[in-house]
């Protein structure tokens, strides 16, 4: 666990992010956002690990997060995402959309626009549960069923897909700029064209007879069809969106649901996930057979299907390393990341060589050297 | 009835006139409500104060710097829970040491942090507060580490004197700070507070950081350097008990009774009558309460004192004869002052070894359970706690865990903590945690799994099977029909489940299109939960496959509906509609048997006294029959229309 840093907010944490660096530098995150939960008061934060905080920092202090702003936000973030390097937008219990812009100069957050109530009921708000950015244009998806298009720079909505889920959708992620994937609360994943009018999905795969709940999506960073899922019963699936309506694999991840999944965006072999259960995976894998894994746990692979067998074409070098997956040739591994513990892992992002986490115990960690 | 141990506090209601007005109030968990009542039972509107005020005991879970201590203890809690039962005790007494060190370091921690917002706060009254907080947080950890020497530790005679200096050294810091300033002053040893600084090393027993500082003043004077290097000798010679070392305690005894020999002969021989300083040291050396007294200011409380005599007189004290000088160096030391204050009683007590003393003291003093809790949480991990029974509730540990417990539950986000110690509380703490679970407000879904999570790992169906219900009927309030439907599945619930599918084929029957197909179409087993579902579901498939022009399956499975008993009856006639339009195919569809089964049916509705009227437009599967149906006698109508279809059927098939 070396290069953990835990520090307490006093706040339950239900999302942290990375604030985006610049891809052209090769530097490292220091600045993110984090966003509580079930507070009285909930906030959003922007933390710095950078040296420009406290100046007369031990060594023991080294990389320990400083706040630097901080401020109110109405209901639970159930969401947050950094639309660019000062603008972050957020989903809301209370059914908000809001965009909060990040003044590096002073050190403040302000309110740079809210569409309230952009999730509800007749009567009631409902909550918005994820968002995602793809500026300047926000997708925001809810337990009402409807997914939302916004533009950063407008204050109507673009779009509207009423009655998109009959339950709640969880999560939702870019596949491609026009188009969209969301999970929902009966297991089944959505495909969505902005450029086809109606309310109906183009694509919508699922586990057959499986009505387990789905909380997270990620798409992988190179390959825009293939997506990782993960829900209440903590297994995680990747799926090739192309390909039947079933995930390519299935593993057994998590004692309870996961919460979170991401892949690594510029090294995708590698996959991280968090849990209800405490714990944080680092998933790897590796094309190098040779390598006995040491420290690893041998995860179990319950389904290899089709698209384990390479097609005879021979375009071999293409097929991601997700889709081969096969534990008895120790492709893939896995870590734990986090020291024993025992409330929920909310959240998690993943940026260069920094990790951070934050959870139910009230703790930010930070891991600013994740073997990548 | 039992005496109060101390008379309660009086909190004063805002606005509110004792005189004139009356009270009621309700008992919470963690709290009370207070409203006015009217006293006359004929009294009418006689405009009560609409207020409904909350009295809180504990203010502390709302401090946004206590609460890091009630997750870091959280933690160290459970990890102690988990040690395990039946390593033989010799192992666990590290651990539980460490355990304890932990949850002292925690205290610490929090302590520090206080301390800083306190010093930068501009608000006063804040600054009070803090400043309030981090003396209360003191004396927690003031006693704990008392009880964490005498109780977890329990260290032996020899050893017992060491720890209990390391425990004064750590709660009276201040002197490294005077020497700090001392030694960066220009002249050490002419600074005001030099010999403060001298004497305090030597009661606390750092002979090495005295001897540094006197030489200071030795080299300021040359004349008295015998007389220094005299002293110095007699500091470095003082024996101290080495626990790691092979030497026995007699020997330890021997060597300083000899040493203590040595320094009463130097006092006797007036080797320092030439230096006030010196001579007082060497007197303190030998253990003189008198010189010691003098000291009050530097030793500060009864316990330093106590600690320092104890060092000089009595270095092998033994942990059963702690009480008799603890008792008399606190009479000794605060004679001046009538009554002792609560921790002066608390410390005693834990000399006394009063473990329930201290407890209760303890409780009576802290308006927060997370101290008394915490300890005797731990004491009783120690088997020290044993014997003692309440003659309420189970025991003393589940009792204060319980009450801690529940005070956290109280708060809108400290709740999650509380359920793992409500999983340590053998007796009690389910029906704890039941009660609690299922009144935790539910805002948004991901809440509700969370909560829904805990009851599954701890099989409490009945409370998982309740929020599910929570949901299910909230979504149906928001019309949420297919969020309904998914939750009561998911709590088993049959019944609201039939409920929701009645919905689902009302909406049906008045807009002619299934809606929520997402869900309807992929229910699985889910199906069988209730009948009503079950229809719902294959006469949503029935549509399916008519839609897909698979007519046989589609009408082997209406058929199925009706014979098998699954349609309620109130929906056959709209069944018996939907047959039509396959009856009209140019194909033969049912098959003799099927049109004869179809036919019964149809008996069998028109048999009974009222012919349901169907529930819904007859356009839906595309059909228009010959004849307006409008009128009133539409069902009459239509059966006859039947009728005629099936018989020309029956007999063209029996022609063959």
């Amino acid at each position: 666990m070396d290069g953990i840093n835990a520090k307490y907010v006093s706040k339950k944490i239900s999302k942290t992010r990375w604030r985006p660096v610049s891809s052209s530098s090769l530097q490292q995150p220091d600045i993110f956002a984090t966003g509580s939960w079930d507070n009285e008061d909930n906030s959003i934060s922007i933390w710095s690990i950078g040296e420009n905080g406290v100046s007369s920092m031990d060594d023991e202090f080294e990389g320990d997060p400083q706040l630097l702003c901080e401020y109110k936000h109405n209901g639970d973030v159930l969401d947050l995402q950094f639309l660019d390097q000062d603008r972050i937008v957020t989903a809301s219990s209370t059914g908000a959309v809001t965009i909060f812009r990040h003044h590096h100069n002073s050190q403040t957050l302000s309110v740079s626009q809210l569409w309230e109530r952009a999730h509800h009921y007749p009567c009631n708000n409902a909550p918005c549960t994820g968002v995602v950015c793809n500026s300047p244009e926000i997708v925001t998806v809810g337990e009402d069923g409807r997914i939302m298009l916004f533009r950063a720079d407008q204050e109507g909505v673009l779009r509207t897909i009423e009655m998109a889920d009959s339950s709640a959708i969880h999560a939702v992620t870019f596949l491609r700029t026009t188009e969209i994937l969301t999970v929902n609360s009966i297991g089944q994943l959505k495909l969505w064209d902005f450029r086809q009018p109606g309310n109906e999905p183009s694509q919508i795969l699922s586990l057959t007879g499986d009505r387990v709940p789905l909380h997270c999506v990620d798409r992988h960073p190179n390959q825009q069809h293939i997506v990782a899922t993960g829900g209440q019963d903590g297994m995680l699936c990747i799926w090739d969106v192309r390909q039947g309506n079933m995930p390519i694999s299935l593993m057994e991840a998590h004692t309870s649901e996961m919460w979170e999944v991401h892949f690594h965006p510029s090294n995708p072999g590698h996959l991280f996930s968090c849990s209800e259960d405490g714990s944080l995976l680092h998933w790897e894998t590796s094309s190098n057979t040779d390598t006995p894994s040491l420290q690893g746990n041998r995860i179990k692979l319950l389904i290899i299907s089709r698209s384990a067998i390479a097609p005879a074409g021979g375009n071999q070098s293409l097929i991601n390393a997700w889709l081969t997956g096969d534990s008895s040739k120790g492709h893939l591994e896995t870590t734990h990341m986090l020291p024993s513990q025992m409330l929920s892992v909310n959240s998690l992002d993943v940026l260069g060589q920094c990790l951070v986490c934050g959870t139910d115990g009230e703790a930010i960690y930070v891991n600013r050297y994740v073997p990548i | 009835m039992e005496e109060v141990d101390v008379e309660p506090t009086t909190t004063p209601i805002p606005g509110f006139d004792s005189n004139q007005k009356h009270l009621g109030f309700v008992w919470g968990p963690g709290d009370i409500l207070v409203y006015e009542t009217i006293y006359k039972a004929s009294g009418g509107s006689a405009g009560g104060c609409p207020f409904v005020h909350e009295v809180r005991k504990d203010e502390d879970i709302y401090s946004p710097i206590l609460r890091k201590l009630f997750n870091e203890s959280h933690h160290i809690f459970v990890g102690l829970q988990r040690i395990r039962e039946d390593l033989p005790s010799k192992n666990k007494k590290p651990q539980f040491v460490s355990i304890s060190k932990n949850y002292r370091s925690v205290i610490r921690a929090c302590m520090e942090e206080l301390q800083q917002v306190a010093v930068s706060t501009q608000d006063a009254a804040l600054a009070t507060q803090y400043g309030n907080q981090v003396s209360i947080l003191l004396a927690v950890e003031l006693i704990w580490n008392l009880c964490e020497v005498l109780f977890i530790d329990a260290a032996p005679a020899g050893s017992l004197v060491l720890h209990l200096l390391d425990w004064v050294r750590l709660h009276k810091a201040d002197v490294d700070e005077k020497a700090r300033e001392v030694l960066a002053s220009e002249s050490p040893a002419e600074h005001q507070a030099y010999w403060d600084v001298v004497i305090s090393y030597v009661l606390q027993g750092r002979m090495d950081e005295a001897r540094q500082v006197l030489v200071k003043q030795a080299a300021l004077q040359p004349a008295a350097r015998v007389m220094f290097k005299l002293l110095d000798n007699l500091l470095m010679k003082m024996p101290i008990f080495n626990p790691g070392e092979t030497q026995t305690l007699t020997e330890f005894d021997v060597k300083w009774r000899h040493w203590r020999e040595e320094v009463d002969h130097c006092l006797q021989d007036q080797s320092f009558a030439s230096n006030r300083h010196l001579e007082d040291i060497c007197k303190i050396l030998v253990g003189d309460e008198d010189v010691l007294l003098e000291y009050k200011e530097l030793l500060s409380t009864w316990y330093h004192f106590l600690v320092t005599r104890l060092l000089f007189s009595h270095p092998t004290v033994k942990p059963t004869e702690l009480h008799y000088y603890a008792q008399s160096s606190m009479h000794m030391f605060l004679d001046t002052r009538s009554v002792p204050e609560p921790l002066d009683s608390i410390l005693l007590a834990a000399f006394e070894f009063d473990i329930h003393q201290v407890i209760k003291d303890c409780s009576i003093a802290l308006n927060n359970w997370w101290f008394v809790g915490h300890l005797t949480d731990l004491l009783d991990h120690c088997k020290l706690l044993q014997s003692h029974n309440l003659h309420f509730g189970s025991n003393l540990r589940e009792f204060l865990l319980l009450e801690y417990a529940s005070g956290l539950f109280t708060h809108h986000s400290l709740w999650q903590l509380a359920v793992d110690y409500f999983d340590h509380c053998p007796e009690f703490g389910r029906v704890y945690l039941e009660l609690q679970i299922e009144r935790v407000p539910l805002d948004t879904e991901r809440k509700a799994l969370k909560v829904i999570r805990i009851c599954e790992q701890r099989q409490m169906t009945e409370q998982v099977r309740s929020i599910c219900k929570i949901m299910a009927k909230k979504a149906l309030r928001n019309n949420r029909l297919g969020s309904a439907l998914s939750w009561s599945i998911r709590a088993k619930d049959a019944a609201f489940a039939t409920l929701i599918s009645e919905r689902f084929l009302q909406d049906y029957c008045a807009k002619g299109t299934f809606s929520d197909l997402d869900l309807i179409d992929n229910l699985g087993p889910a199906m069988l939960l209730s009948d009503r579902l079950t229809f719902l579901g294959k006469y949503r498939e029935f549509h399916r496959l008519y839609g897909e022009k698979r007519f046989s399956d589609a009408a082997k499975l209406l058929l199925s509906l009706m014979t098998a008993k699954i349609a309620p009856h109130s929906f056959w006639m709209t069944l018996l509609t939907d047959a039509l339009p396959l009856l009209e195919q140019k194909e033969v569809i049912f098959s003799a048997d099927q049109t004869h089964e179809l036919m019964f049916c149809l008996e069998e509705l028109t048999s009974g006294k009222s012919v349901p009227t169907p529930d819904r437009p007859m356009q839906v599967l595309g059909y228009t029959p010959p004849y307006p149906l409008s009128n009133v006698c539409f069902p009459f109508n239509l059966l006859i229309h039947c009728f005629i279809i099936c018989s020309n059927l029956y007999s063209c098939l029996a022609r063959g």
